[in-house]
């Protein structure tokens, strides 16, 4: 079982090295990645895959968008109480 | 060819023929399909033509609307046509862009076009009364919830069934604060002879089925993606645009569920579905209804063709299915679009010789070289010239300038002399784009202009590097914006280079990030903070953004990955 800070952190590394291109300078888990533009609408659904592929966890096409999540930490937050669940 | 005809005339005859066929089938995700009728279009549309009227909107004059991809939008735009007025849509308001740039850029829109009705919903409507300009004659701000369905409509009653074909018709924008302020003027006439000529190449007939997920406030999905299909009565299935970025298989489904036959695509889209869909997502999918998939609005890759031909093959999508087509609002739409039926030519080159001299030598595939996909021939109505810096017309395979003469090209843009006159040249329209002609077919190799082109959507620079003037630590002018190809994503990546002097590099980056996003809606793929001095300049002083790209490059190779 993934615990929050755990998952955070991996998400992190996948959207500093994936995403924004920049390995060695992680996001701030509590930035806004949506909102800010800081991950485009093209990207979300590479989060999606690897949120599946890496925790098990199935994000609806209707759940990517700030409303949600759009932060690291809610995003970490959102995938902890799917595995909970 | 002169035709009595006009957008309603051409409507109403369908709803008159055909009531019931089905005109557009709208998909959005969560909520059961939407199907409009021609008779039921033409209804909700005159009911905006008649509230149009009783608010004293004159045929002729132009009409804004700014409404969400969604059943509102369609009728509003058949209505503003069936009264005779001038349809332009403003794109609206994202939860990205900021309040006030997007308010800023309306008002500017407002001030050049003059428009006599606007057209939104009850809770925008105080958003746009802030972005009246105080030279506005705005004679009209109808709610979409406030207009109903016509009871009873004739064409005698409707002011667009006497347009004159040869007056003005739609207005088409490209996006940002510098396309907003150039609106594409196209007449009736042109938009059916763009029509005829392309519906020609493609042997369009009732039996196509048109699917696409493009927005409407892009020429794309504005004419092939809408104005074609229901003025030539093809059904349209129409997927909203947002749905689409999330779950892209959506539209390979919507092509299996409802046999459709034809479909446009912007390059980076092939890549996008070939790397992005689920194995489990295609279950059941069947493309072989299809008859053209078409590749157009930003230069066309052959390794994307290549990677979705071989993705979707299990799912029956034919070897010659896959097409391309060079088109532009200023033209209507197409200019040129390869042949049906066939996979498009491949014309190796030395990359050497394009990029030294200008000169397309072909080199057999076996050598090596660079692989550029064909765009196809012109179409019938269509002229096409491949000019030198002096104006001169080249001979095949010498790189220049393409120039385009039809009968369905802009009228101007509109209440812009400026900037129709520099346009044209002895009455041949400057693309701005460069290319070269082999064996009569149109081959694109880049621009001569600086507009950046990302999934389709055309951006320009000045509005992505004022924004980040504006961040405290960036030098208000040492700013260039440019982009550079992502063969992965089959699209443009937007690079921002600024200078700095010494403040945290992070914080400024981070800064000039969200300002970029805020205030022009664009995501940038990097952002490159560089000394004071870096920027390399022409003589007026402006940035060199070609010259900038290549060392921006250089630099990024030399420093690895970051």
């Amino acid at each position: 079982m993934h615990t929050p800070e755990n998952i955070s952190a991996q998400l992190a590394a996948q959207i500093a090295t994936a995403i924004l291109k920049t390995p060695r300078q992680l996001p701030q888990l509590d930035a806004a990645l949506i909102s800010s533009g800081l991950i485009d609408s093209f990207h979300l659904v590479d989060l999606a895959l690897f949120v599946e592929d890496t925790f098990g966890v199935r994000l609806d096409d209707g759940e990517l968008n700030a409303q949600c999540f759009d932060t690291i930490a809610q995003l970490a937050a959102l995938i902890a109480s799917r595995q909970a669940g | 060819m002169t035709l009595n005809e006009n957008l309603s005339l051409r409507l109403l005859r369908h709803a008159a023929a055909t009531p019931q066929r089905t005109a557009v089938r709208l998909l959005k995700a969560g909520q059961p399909d939407h199907t409009l009728t021609y008779a039921g279009l033409c209804a909700s549309a005159a009911g905006y033509a008649a509230e149009l009227a009783a608010s004293g909107v004159h045929p002729g004059e132009v009409v804004i609307i700014i409404l969400q991809h969604g059943p509102a939008l369609l009728a509003a735009y058949w209505g503003v046509v069936l009264h005779g007025a001038v349809p332009a849509i403003m794109p609206f308001l994202t939860e990205k862009l900021a309040r006030e740039r997007y308010l800023a850029d309306l008002s500017s829109l407002l001030r050049i076009t003059q428009p006599a009705a606007i057209i939104t919903y009850a809770a925008f409507e105080n958003e746009v009364r802030s972005a009246l300009p105080p030279d506005a004659h705005v004679r009209a701000l109808l709610t979409s919830e406030a207009v109903a369905p016509a009871a009873q409509w004739s064409a005698e009653t409707l002011a667009g069934t006497r347009s004159d074909p040869q007056a003005m018709a739609l207005l088409q924008h490209s996006s940002g604060t510098t396309g907003l302020q150039k609106g594409v003027a196209l007449s009736h006439q042109a938009v059916f002879n763009q029509l005829q000529a392309y519906g020609g190449a493609l042997q369009c007939s009732s039996a196509d089925v048109v699917v696409s997920w493009l927005p409407l406030y892009h020429d794309m999905g504005l004419i092939a993606g809408f104005i074609m299909p229901i003025l030539s009565g093809m059904p349209l299935v129409l997927l909203s645009p947002f749905d689409w970025v999330r779950r892209p298989a959506l539209l390979l489904q919507a092509i299996s569920a409802h046999r459709g036959t034809l479909s446009w695509l912007p390059n980076f889209a092939l890549n996008f579905c070939a790397q992005k869909i689920r194995e489990r997502d295609l279950e059941g999918v069947d493309l072989r209804s299809l008859r053209a998939l078409i590749n157009c609005s930003e230069p066309t890759r052959a390794d994307s063709h290549a990677q979705f031909a071989q993705r979707f093959a299990a799912c029956g999508l034919g070897s010659g299915v896959l097409a391309t087509c060079y088109a532009m609002a200023e033209n209507v739409f197409a200019v040129t679009q390869s042949t049906l039926g066939s996979a498009p030519q491949i014309d190796v080159v030395e990359q050497a010789a394009l990029d030294r001299a200008g000169n397309a030598s072909a080199v057999p595939a076996a050598q090596g070289g660079a692989q550029m996909l064909s765009n196809g021939r012109p179409l019938p109505n269509v002229q096409l010239q491949i000019r030198g810096v002096d104006g001169t017309a080249l001979p095949e395979r010498q790189l220049g300038e393409i120039a385009l003469r039809s009968d369905c090209l802009l009228e101007s843009y509109y209440k812009r002399p400026d900037l129709t006159a520099g346009a044209f040249s002895n009455g041949w329209y400057l693309t701005g784009d460069l290319g070269y002609l082999a064996n009569a077919e149109l081959y694109i190799t880049g621009r001569k202009k600086d507009v950046i082109i990302v999934g389709g959507k055309n951006i320009h620079p000045h509005d992505l590097e004022d924004a980040a003037g504006t961040v405290a630590g960036v030098h208000a002018g040492r700013v260039v914006a440019f982009g550079v190809y992502n063969a992965e994503r089959g699209t443009e990546d937007v690079v921002l280079v600024a200078e700095i002097d010494s403040q945290s590099a992070a914080d400024v980056a981070a800064a000039v990030r969200d300002r970029v996003n805020r205030g022009t809606d664009v995501a940038l793929a990097a952002v490159h903070l560089v000394p004071p001095g870096w920027i390399i300049k022409t003589s007026s002083g402006k940035a060199a953004r070609s010259a900038n790209r290549e060392k921006y490059q250089a630099a990024v190779a030399a420093a690895g990955p970051q």
